[in-house]
């Protein structure tokens, strides 16, 4: 990591990922607030910002403890909406497979959708670059965003109590929910695999809390690929 | 909210555990091995299906109401939505769907 293309390639991560500051601080100051709201303590909600740093899968855990949902059920959700990332980590595999273990180690704990965005990108602009570029490229890109996702949850915790309630904090987790899932309806498939989703949710509501929901997803899943194979990849 | 300390820890760590062994999963593989199209294609599709059927509830029967449909929460959601999906960005469905929400509600009571 000394070379003068590794530094290079670290900065061009740095500067690629920095404007995510923008989403991840009032995201990960949103979770604190509503973290605060659901009745965790600090630890517990900077726990949850340390150890799964991971903010569409922290809120679903948030959501579903607030409805008191089983444990398991709150984990299997939160991790279903982070198995997208095991798609991540396939893609990224061909480009830095070849790092030390503890180069990879690293990068799977800050494998985020942002830095992975930026540095998948690069790779396949770049794809001859040799590994150790690659590798300073994907840390130069959480730099900025990693801290930042530290710092404003601890803020959004702390001025968590103070907000009115006229502020309508209650419908902020369903309009974040929502806008997460608009950019991400870019193909038919998507949008078969949502409604799907949402009809199956609604009928099989009456299940125990979490349970329809899980069960809605599976079926989405399946819509999903399964029009994704009849028309062929987008 | 009625967990015990020790519940919120497991969810916690076990949240923990989970999300890094599936961010660690494939780059942990040395070497070029591929996983098969059916399963990447399944992927694909998680967060799609995950999140909708989370909301719908929240939208349809919000706890704020006692579980009746507010008109101005459903339409701030599908003001939401289309922002998001129209301008690609988090933040301006974030932004469209609360002051959707909050002038509907000032204008209707």
């Amino acid at each position: 990591m000394t070379s003068t293309t590794t530094k290079s390639a670290f900065r061009k991560g740095v500067i690629a990922g920095s404007p995510f500051f923008f989403v991840a601080a009032p995201f990960s100051m949103l979770f604190g607030v509503l973290a605060t709201e659901a009745g965790l303590d600090l630890w517990q909600i900077m726990g949850f910002s340390i150890v799964v740093v991971a903010g569409s899968a922290q809120f679903t855990a948030i959501q579903l403890m607030t409805d008191d949902a089983p444990v398991w059920i709150v984990v299997a959700a939160a991790l279903a909406v982070n198995l997208r990332m095991a798609m991540y980590s396939a893609s990224l595999q061909p480009h830095l497979g070849r790092a030390k273990l503890w180069q990879r180690a690293l990068i799977a704990y800050v494998n985020f959708d942002q830095s992975y965005a930026v540095s998948i990108a690069e790779y396949e602009n770049q794809p001859d670059r040799p590994v150790s570029e690659k590798v300073a490229f994907f840390m130069g890109s959480v730099v900025v965003i990693c801290p930042t996702w530290y710092v404003f949850t601890l803020v959004g915790a702390l001025a968590g109590s103070t907000i009115p309630d006229a502020w309508a904090l209650d419908f902020v987790m369903p309009v974040l929910f929502l806008s997460l899932v608009g950019p991400m309806l870019k193909t038919l498939a998507h949008v078969l695999a949502a409604l799907t989703s949402i009809v199956v949710a609604l009928l099989l509501s009456g299940l125990p809390s979490g349970v329809g929901l899980l069960l809605a997803a599976f079926a989405a899943m399946a819509v999903g690929a399964e029009v994704e194979r009849r028309m062929g990849r987008p | 909210m009625t967990y015990s300390t020790g519940e919120i820890w497991g969810i916690i760590i076990l949240m923990g555990i989970g999300t890094y062994l599936i961010r660690f999963s494939f780059l942990g593989i040395i070497g070029d091995r591929k996983m098969p199209d059916w399963v990447l294609r399944h992927l694909r599709y998680t967060p799609v299906a995950v999140l909708p059927g989370l909301v719908a509830p929240l939208v349809l029967w919000p706890d704020a109401t006692n579980g009746d449909i507010d008109p101005a929460r459903l339409v701030a959601a599908f003001v939401t939505l289309g922002f998001a999906w129209w301008r690609k960005s988090l933040l301006w469905g974030v932004f469209a769907g609360m002051t959707t929400v909050l002038t509907l509600q000032a204008l209707l009571s």
